[in-house]
């Protein structure tokens, strides 16, 4: 069989015979995998059941029951606490997440092409020190980026977050083992014998070969982007411009003063968590393809 | 294809394709410059400096170059010790336990014994998705004795414990942490898993080599790569440990501003110590980076 038209059902086409597991093992395994399922799931569970309760049964009743429907309430309450900041943070964080995804693949895409398709004197030197940028965590560069902005006085401004944002070494790094991998040099040299232009190449015939590779990277960033939380907490001082996940953690924090706000973080935890969620189980196949490559190659 | 005379124009062309890839490269180059190493270089300069008032407390402020002092007096500190002990007793337990749990679920996911292995897979995934505040907040509430179904049912079954309390933060911190990157870790290895020929396994299997054989003889030889990988991944993300702390210390007063290097370096820069913050930053950039390197070689090295 090769490899090339292996596919991922491969393994279990295997026939059964010998060396074909026993029954035990059969259960034994499916039990292992059910335990870690309920693992993984039920904080999640919690949250799902948690959400539907008003405050007062969120803390008198079983935690894992669900109580009297309260659900429509608490969306209410959540989106008119404090004159509806809860969807302005969903918003902002669409807007770093989305637009700084969007400029990071973008860059990573043409960075990526130049360092997999030209010959070119530096090459192998952006090349290391982008990849000594995979290994420097967001975290390490939070506070030296507070440092610089505070510098300049722009701490405190949209800007604060999003530019950081728009640099993603590893997106260069996948966007190189994409383009060497899927833009053959013939295809570029017809193209400079038909006469056209550089920049031209990359637009209209690169970035439509790239397309499933730059759908990964973009991916990576934007969760990278919405996961950010020491960026926008050490940036940020105005809530008008907080991320989802800060305002949160805001409202968390006064709960043993306001227990109130127990219920509107649940609520809002579940909210923010949903749609991401959700475009990570429909989009799985990117995730898998960027996660192979990495593990991959290196 | 024809290779007739070129078009006149294409004399210039040799010279455009040379600039071509500087000008791709420029875009990123600029803000990578701009927000990754300055930042670094910046810190590392602003590590040196210190800071002085000339004429009482409202005077004029100027720095002044201090060479190592600062670094000496982080590292002089009292929390300074108890913080790289605690992530490293963390990364000592938390890390293996985790990977290996992501390798035993990817090699039963991997192996003829499992069923649904789609369902599972997507399910180990979820945790991944969420973000690490927002997972941090749901544990917080998991863990808050105020609401925690876990305390409720430890408590009918008559023990009582502080899942917050001292003696168990760390575990509890240990325990979201897992819970956030088993998924990923797993799909990492489950992926390098399937890249390997599916024929290595067969020829085993005729050979007569049980599941536990071929899964510790060849599988996890094979995918080395990937479970170094993952290594230097977690080494990385406890080092910077600071996202679950954070939020604890909001419902726990075990968890000091010093828990970790990182959250003391935060509190340093909030407390207006912007030189010695620094000097913390860049020790902790450039010891996380000198682990993860030698960890890859010494694996790399064990492998040949």
């Amino acid at each position: 069989m090769s490899i090339l038209t292996r596919v991922e059902g491969a393994h279990a086409a295997t026939k059964p015979g010998r060396g074909a597991p026993g029954r035990l093992s059969v259960v034994a395994a499916t039990g292992f995998l059910v335990l870690a399922a309920c693992y993984m799931l039920l904080p999640v569970y919690w949250l799902l059941v948690s959400s539907t309760k008003s405050q007062g049964d969120l803390v008198s009743t079983p935690g894992l029951l669900p109580a009297h429907w309260h659900l429509g309430d608490n969306l209410a309450a959540l989106f008119a606490q404090q004159d509806g900041v809860f969807a302005r943070w969903l918003l902002n964080s669409l807007l770093y997440a989305g637009a700084g995804a969007a400029v990071a693949t973008a860059l990573a895409a043409a960075a990526g092409y130049a360092l997999a398709k030209y010959e070119f004197r530096g090459r192998e030197a952006v090349f290391s020190v982008v990849l000594g940028g995979v290994l420097v965590p967001a975290s390490a560069l939070a506070l030296p980026l507070f440092l610089l902005f505070a510098q300049v006085n722009a701490t405190n401004t949209f800007w604060s977050v999003f530019l950081p944002s728009i640099v993603s070494p590893f997106g260069v790094y996948l966007s190189r083992i994409f383009a060497t991998a899927s833009v053959p040099d013939e295809v570029l040299e017809a193209a400079r014998m038909d006469g056209a232009g550089e920049l031209r190449i990359f637009r209209t015939i690169v970035l439509r070969l790239m397309s499933p590779a730059l759908v990964t990277v973009f991916l990576f960033q934007f969760v990278v982007i919405w996961n950010n939380f020491l960026l926008p907490l050490v940036m940020l001082q105005d809530d008008d411009l907080y991320p989802v996940t800060l305002g949160l953690f805001t409202w968390q924090s006064q709960t043993s003063r306001l227990p109130q706000l127990q219920t509107l973080t649940i609520v809002g935890a579940l909210i923010s968590v949903v749609p991401i969620v959700l475009t990570f189980l429909l989009l799985q196949r990117y995730w898998r393809a960027g996660l192979s490559a990495g593990a991959v190659k290196s | 294809m024809t290779t007739t005379t070129a078009p006149p124009r294409a004399r210039r062309r040799p010279a455009r394709q040379a600039l071509a890839p500087y000008a791709f490269l420029l875009p990123f180059l600029v803000p990578f410059v701009l927000f990754t190493l300055l930042p670094v270089g910046y810190a590392f300069w602003q590590s040196l400096h210190r800071t002085e008032r000339t004429g009482g407390t409202f005077g004029h402020t100027h720095s002044v170059f201090a060479g190592f002092q600062q670094y000496a007096d982080v590292v002089h500190e009292p929390f300074f010790g108890d913080s790289v002990v605690r992530v490293g007793v963390f990364a000592l337990v938390q890390i293996p336990v985790m990977l290996l749990l992501a390798l035993v679920l990817a090699l039963l996911l991997d192996s003829t014994v499992a069923r649904l292995k789609r369902f599972f897979r997507l399910v180990y995934f979820v945790p991944y998705g969420i973000p690490g505040v927002v997972a941090a907040v749901m544990w917080a509430f998991l863990y808050d004795p105020r609401l925690s179904p876990i305390v409720d049912l430890l408590r009918s079954a008559g023990t009582r414990v502080d899942l917050l309390g001292s003696h168990l933060i760390l575990f509890s911190i240990g325990n979201v942490v897992t819970w956030t990157y088993t998924g990923y870790n797993m799909l990492i290895l489950y992926s390098a898993l399937q890249a390997l020929p599916a024929d290595i396994g067969e020829a085993a299997r005729v050979d007569g080599a049980g599941g536990w054989t071929i899964a510790t003889r060849i599988k996890i030889p094979l995918i080395r790569p990937a479970l170094v990988l993952t290594g230097v991944f977690s080494i990385i993300g406890t080092f910077q440990l600071f996202t679950e702390p954070q939020v604890f210390r909001t419902i726990s007063t075990s968890v000091t501003s010093t828990y970790t290097p990182n959250l003391a370096a935060y509190s340093l820069a909030s407390g207006d110590n912007y030189s010695e913050a620094a000097a913390l930053s860049v020790l902790l950039a450039a010891v996380t980076f000198l682990l993860s390197f030698a960890f890859l070689r010494l694996t790399s090295r064990r492998q040949r």
